[in-house]
C-alpha cells in the first residue's frame, strides 16, 4: 500500500491531481486507488491537502492518511504547513521547484527529496497566470513516473478524461514532466 | 465500464441509469454535487428525466409526493438539516405508499454548525417508514440506488440510500458502471395501477378514521417485514446480472470471534482492517457491518451472534437521554436471546471524527477486556 499526501493551495486543483493519479492507476489494470480530499472549508489561496491511497489489492481503509510514504508539494512556498507531519525518515518529498536539489534537501533533513520544474513546464504550456500557474497535471505526470504508477499512455488518458479545459495542453505538460523524470531515472 | 467516480457522482449516474422520470433538487453540502451532476447530465442529454429546481427540501419531497402519485419514478438527494426539514413529508410519502428513492449524504446536525459526517441525520428519521441502506463504497452506492428502486416499487415503501459525507461522497475511486440495457432488464419502467390520472379522477390520502388508519399502518408494518425477503430476492437477481452480492448484514471473520465490532457505513472497511491486525496478534476478533437498518434484520442478527460473544457497537449517533441508536436496536433485538452477548455501545466519529483502525482496535480491546461498563455508553474521542 502506497499512501501519498498532496499539499497545495485552494484553486490549484490539488484534489484533481490525486484524481488524475487514480484515473491513471485504473488504466494500468490491476491497481486500486482512492483519491481523498481533505474535508475542510475551501478558500482560494489557502493551504489545502488531498490524499491518495494506492494498492494492488482492494483498499479497505478509507480514513485520512496520517503517515504517508510520500508527500507532493504543488506550491514550494508551503514549507511550514505541516509538510513533514507523520513522515518517517527516508520518506519521499516531491517538490515543484527549479531550485537545486542540495538546498532543497537541506530543508528536509532525513527525507528523500526530488524536484520537478512543474511551474516552468506548466507556464510553457500556457497553464494559468505567472503568479499562480496550474501545476496539478504536470505534478501528476511526474508523480506517476517517479513512483512507477502508470505508463505514458495511461497518464495522457487520465488527464484527458479529467480536465475539460485546455485538455491537450494539460496532457502535454503532464507528459513532458513524465518524460523528464524517466530521463533522469535512466540517464 | 469502469469510471473513477465519487460517491455523489455514483449516485447521480445510478439515478440516470434507473430511468428516473422526475428528480427534485435543492443544494446542501455535502450532497450538492448529486443535483449538479444530474443537471449537467440533463444538459448533455444523458439524463432524460425532468428536473425540478425547488425552493426548499420540504418542497423537494412534496414535489416527489405529487410526481410519484402520478406514477413517475422519482429521486432526490439531501443531507443533514435538509433531511430534517423534509421530516413531515417523509411520513406523507411512506404513508401514501410511494416508492420514492432518496440519497442521504450523512452530515451532523447543528447546532453548532458542522459540515462533516455522522449518522444522526438519517437515524433520527428511523420511524418515518422508509427503508434505510448504509453503503460502504461508491460502487455500493450506485448498486444500492438501482436495487432500491426495484425494492421500493415491489414493496410500495420509499428507500433512503445513505452514504458517509466526504469519506464516500467526495472520494474518487473506480466504479463499475453497468450499461443501460442491462439496467433496463433489471429495472423495467414502473407503471402503477393506481395513480393520479386526469382521465379517471380520484382522490388519495383523504381523511381516514381510526379503523382504517390502524389497518393501513398494520398493513405497512407487514409489508416492511416482508421487505427483508424482497431485499434478498432483488440482491440475488442483481448478483446474477451484475456479479456483485449484497447482504443485509455483512459479517467478517465473525463466526468464531469472541468479540465483534458492529458498525455501519464506510468505516466498516477500517473495522475489517482492525480485525485483520488483531487476528495477526492472536486475538479472536470479528466485525459485522449493518447494511440494512430498516427493516431491521433482527433474525439474521440473532443467527450470527451467540451468547458467549461480546459486542462492541460503534454508534455515530446519540439519542440524548438514552444511548446510541444502533446500540438500542441491537440490544432490543437480542433481548430474547439466551444467553445474550454482552453488548457495549461506543459513541465515536460524531461531527466528522475520523474512525481509524487504531481507534477501532482501542474500542475492540475495551469491550474485549471488559474494562468498560456495558450498561453505560462509552464516548471515544478522535485521538488526532
Amino acid at each position: 500500500m502506497l499512501e501519498i499526501r498532496f499539499h497545495g493551495r485552494g484553486g490549484q486543483g490539488t484534489v484533481l491531481a490525486a484524481k488524475i493519479i487514480s484515473e491513471a492507476v485504473l488504466r494500468g489494470g490491476t491497481g486500486q486507488c482512492l483519491a481523498i480530499p481533505e474535508f475542510g472549508v475551501e478558500r482560494r489561496g489557502a493551504p489545502v491537502v488531498a490524499y491518495a491511497r494506492i494498492s494492488d489489492q482492494g483498499i479497505k481503509i478509507r480514513s485520512k492518511i496520517y503517515a504517508p510514504g510520500a508527500v507532493v508539494l504543488l506550491d514550494p512556498r508551503l514549507t511550514g504547513s505541516g509538510i513533514t507531519q507523520g513522515l518517517s525518515p527516508g520518506a519521499l518529498i516531491i517538490i515543484n521547484s527549479e531550485r537545486d536539489l542540495k538546498s532543497l534537501s537541506q530543508q528536509f533533513p532525513g527525507m528523500r527529496v526530488r524536484s520537478v520544474p512543474a511551474r516552468r513546464i506548466a507556464l510553457k504550456h500556457g497553464l494559468g497566470p505567472k503568479a499562480t500557474p496550474l501545476v496539478n497535471t504536470t505534478m501528476a505526470g511526474a508523480v506517476c513516473a517517479m513512483l512507477d504508477l502508470a505508463d505514458r499512455a495511461a497518464v495522457a488518458d487520465a488527464v484527458a478524461s479529467s480536465v475539460p479545459v485546455k485538455t491537450r495542453e494539460n496532457a502535454e505538460a503532464a507528459l513532458e514532466a513524465f518524460d523528464l523524470v524517466e530521463e533522469k531515472l535512466y540517464a | 465500464m469502469k469510471k473513477v467516480l465519487t460517491g455523489n457522482y455514483a449516485a447521480a449516474e445510478a439515478a440516470a441509469l434507473a430511468g428516473v422520470q422526475v428528480a427534485s433538487i435543492y443544494p446542501i453540502t455535502p450532497a450538492t454535487q448529486i443535483g449538479e451532476r444530474l443537471s449537467e447530465m440533463s444538459a448533455e442529454g444523458s439524463f432524460g428525466g425532468r428536473l425540478i429546481r425547488v425552493e426548499s427540501e420540504h418542497s423537494a419531497m412534496a414535489s416527489l409526493l405529487g410526481a410519484a402519485s402520478a406514477g413517475a419514478r422519482t429521486f432526490t438527494a439531501t443531507s443533514s438539516q435538509g433531511l430534517a426539514y423534509m421530516h413531515e413529508m417523509l411520513h406523507w410519502v411512506s404513508g401514501a405508499r410511494l416508492p420514492v428513492v432518496m440519497v442521504d449524504v450523512n452530515r451532523a446536525l447543528a447546532a453548532p454548525w458542522n459540515l462533516w459526517s455522522d449518522q444522526s441525520d438519517s437515524l433520527s428519521q428511523r420511524d418515518t417508514g422508509w427503508l434505510q441502506f448504509y453503503c460502504a463504497s461508491s460502487q455500493e452506492v450506485l448498486d444500492t440506488v438501482l436495487m432500491a428502486f426495484k425494492i421500493s416499487e415491489k414493496t410500495f415503501l420509499p428507500s433512503m440510500v445513505v452514504l458517509d459525507g466526504f469519506t464516500l461522497s467526495h472520494t474518487y475511486e473506480p466504479v463499475d458502471v453497468p450499461d443501460e440495457k442491462a439496467v433496463r432488464e433489471f429495472l423495467p419502467p414502473w407503471r402503477p395501477e393506481s395513480r393520479l390520472d386526469t382521465g379517471a379522477p380520484a382522490a388519495f390520502g383523504s381523511l381516514a378514521g381510526a379503523k382504517d388508519y390502524i389497518r393501513l399502518r398494520r398493513r405497512m408494518a407487514y409489508d416492511m417485514e416482508q421487505a427483508l425477503s424482497v431485499i434478498d430476492d432483488v440482491a440475488k437477481e442483481f448478483e446474477r446480472l451484475f456479479g456483485r452480492r449484497y447482504e443485509p448484514l455483512a459479517p467478517y471473520r465473525a463466526w468464531d470471534a469472541d468479540t465483534v465490532l458492529v458498525i455501519a457505513g464506510a468505516a466498516a472497511g477500517a473495522a475489517e482492517a482492525a480485525v485483520d491486525e488483531l487476528r495477526r496478534d492472536g486475538h479472536r476478533a470479528g466485525s459485522l457491518r449493518l447494511r440494512v437498518f430498516r427493516p431491521f434484520p433482527a433474525d439474521a442478527l440473532r443467527r450470527m451472534l451467540h451468547g458467549g460473544m461480546r459486542l462492541a457497537v460503534v454508534d455515530r449517533s446519540f439519542s440524548q437521554g438514552s444511548e446510541g441508536t444502533f446500540s438500542q436496536e441491537i440490544k432490543a433485538a437480542l433481548y430474547s436471546s439466551s444467553p445474550k452477548p454482552v453488548t457495549t455501545g461506543f459513541v465515536a466519529g460524531l461531527g466528522g471524527g475520523d474512525i481509524t483502525v487504531d481507534l477501532l482496535k482501542e474500542i475492540w480491546a475495551e469491550a474485549h477486556n471488559g474494562t468498560v461498563n456495558p450498561a453505560e455508553t462509552v464516548w471515544m474521542e478522535d485521538a488526532r
